[in-house]
């Protein structure tokens, strides 16, 4: 039962010392702590891949939620995309649209596979399906992405955490989005370290981030902040490929996010009191879901 | 090291809209039930921190009533668990808390039949990962990601040894062992975290151990 990494800094440096991929590492470590083989953990992973696919395709198709806050999205932007109008670059609205599709289909309580939550379940496949387009991966490659998100949020859930409700939402899509961006740089061809930079730039650019959900449905703002958190790790993951460095290490990145998480206001971690849930459209809509005020401090 | 798979990470597949409120909160149920050993006839279902402000809206009641009904994360009958007690003969209280709990999403779970009674409080934290932390008035900690084994029994010399001996002579190697009791010469528990999932008639060999008053396990 051998750890081989406790922070991003081990597993870069053993990724680089033996030559590996970072997928590769979590692929080992996984073996070495439960005694299964490589067969079996990749055939796991690829049930999970399929679900990731099944959802998009739900999600593409368009789901509306039991409380009609969300859903449609995905697809209005998919329609945008086609007419070639699109400001930000085809690609980049992709994954952001995959990414509310998936969300889109978890807030209409539909099946997804949580990376690291169900929450921010849209980030992790939204850009892995936008990239795929362009990168052309095998399937191996394919789940090799997931491994390596989970690589990064491993790191993050022993040494920071992953929920809301201990962390608020930089805890949950601020992960995602930086798991993402390390896997896409693998993806791209990038070196372990520079999955570590884009990492380190996504997760600084997501620091304080609260969890407000209106009504404390996962719905509002959730699903948009997936659709933040694709294009931010779309955005970092080039940067990284660019060449460019965080000033600051990436542990030490989620490191200043575990503390920030700890001050953070308990309002502001899935109590739906503060925030945009503690607005008066946000009050407004709680009451008209649940049928009686839905009492906010 | 409270995340020790990648599939903590990436998974689980679930039923939607959260990992922590939703497939936690089915988890819990689900292990409270193994705990108990069969469905429960009833069940009170006490919400505490982010579960009870927010139970509603991420289906946590339905889920940890699935759980109870033996559904896992990604059941869609997880949706209409209300409807399948029913028709189970599952009889449910939810009942949200104001008290504060050390963890934001606790539940504990008070439940029974005609013939035994057992709470169960699980907290979930994060990503659906959860950890059980009391039964029946013991402070524990169980994460359910292992099989593992609970026994009460009295608090006399010699029980412990010869609950391992009888996990050793069936070959069943130990991972993880605490024992607690409430007062000393009362009753006690052990915990018993093992590498695979144990056989029924090993439950019976252990339940027939002289001070031995109830086995319970939770597969993995």
């Amino acid at each position: 039962m051998d750890v081989l990494f406790h922070n991003v800094r081990e597993l870069v440096e053993r990724a680089e010392k033996e030559n590996k991929l970072i997928s590769e590492i979590m692929i080992e470590q996984e073996m070495n702590m439960t005694g299964r083989s490589r067969e079996e953990i990749f055939a796991q992973m690829d049930r999970n891949l399929v679900v990731m696919e099944q959802a998009l395709e739900r999600g593409l198709n368009g789901v509306q939620s039991v409380s009609g806050l969300t859903g449609g999205d995905a697809v209005l932007l998919q329609n945008y995309i086609a007419s070639g109008k699109s400001l930000s670059g085809d690609l980049l609205l992709d994954a952001v649209s995959k990414a509310v599709a998936t969300n889109e289909v978890n807030a209409a309580m539909g099946t997804i596979c949580a990376t690291p939550t169900a929450g921010s379940a849209g980030v992790v496949p939204g850009t892995l399906f936008a990239v795929k387009n362009k990168l052309n991966p095998t399937r191996e490659q394919m789940i090799r992405f997931l491994f390596t998100s989970g690589a990064f949020g491993f790191v993050v859930a022993n040494n920071a955490f992953i929920s809301g409700a201990a962390g608020g939402c930089q805890a949950e899509v601020g992960s995602a989005a930086g798991m993402a961006a390390a896997a896409i740089v693998e993806m791209a061809g990038g070196t372990p370290a520079q999955s570590s930079e884009a990492f380190a730039i996504t997760l600084k650019n997501m620091l304080g981030l609260v969890c407000d959900p209106v009504a404390g449905l996962v719905e509002v703002p959730c699903v948009k902040r997936n659709a933040m958190g694709a294009a931010n790790a779309m955005v970092a993951a080039d940067m990284a490929l660019a060449g460019i460095t965080s000033r600051i290490p990436c542990d030490e990145v989620i490191g200043a996010m575990f503390r920030i998480g700890q001050t953070m206001h308990p309002s502001l971690k899935e109590t739906a009191r503060g925030g945009l849930a503690a607005t008066p459209t946000g009050k407004a809509l709680a009451a008209k879901i649940f049928g009686s005020a839905v009492e906010v401090d | 090291m409270k995340f020790t798979s990648v599939f903590d990470i990436i998974g689980p597949v679930m039923i939607g809209p959260s990992s922590s409120h939703t497939a936690g909160a089915a988890r819990i149920g689900r292990v409270a039930r193994d705990l108990f050993g069969r469905q429960p006839k009833w069940a009170k279902i006490h919400l505490y921190g982010s579960f009870a402000e927010t139970f509603k809206g991420h289906g946590t009641d339905v889920a940890i009533v699935g759980g109870l009904l033996d559904f896992e994360t990604f059941d869609e009958r997880i949706k209409t668990a209300f409807e399948h007690a029913k028709n189970a003969g599952l009889e449910f209280d939810i009942i949200p808390e104001t008290a504060n709990k050390e963890h934001p999403n606790t539940a504990r779970i008070v439940m029974g039949d005609e013939v035994s009674e057992m709470s169960v409080e699980g907290i979930s934290i994060g990503g659906g990962k959860i950890e059980i932390s009391e039964v029946n008035g013991f402070k524990l900690r169980l994460t359910g990601g292992m099989p593992a084994i609970l026994v009460v029994h009295d608090d006399r010399a010699g029980c412990i040894a010869n609950v391992a001996n009888c996990l050793a002579m069936h070959h069943v190697n130990i991972g993880h062992m605490e024992v607690s009791r409430i007062e000393r010469g009362q009753t006690a528990l052990m915990v018993i975290e093992v590498d695979q999932n144990i056989d029924e008639r090993i439950l019976q060999q252990i339940s027939l151990i002289p001070n031995i008053t109830k086995v319970s396990k939770i597969n993995n």
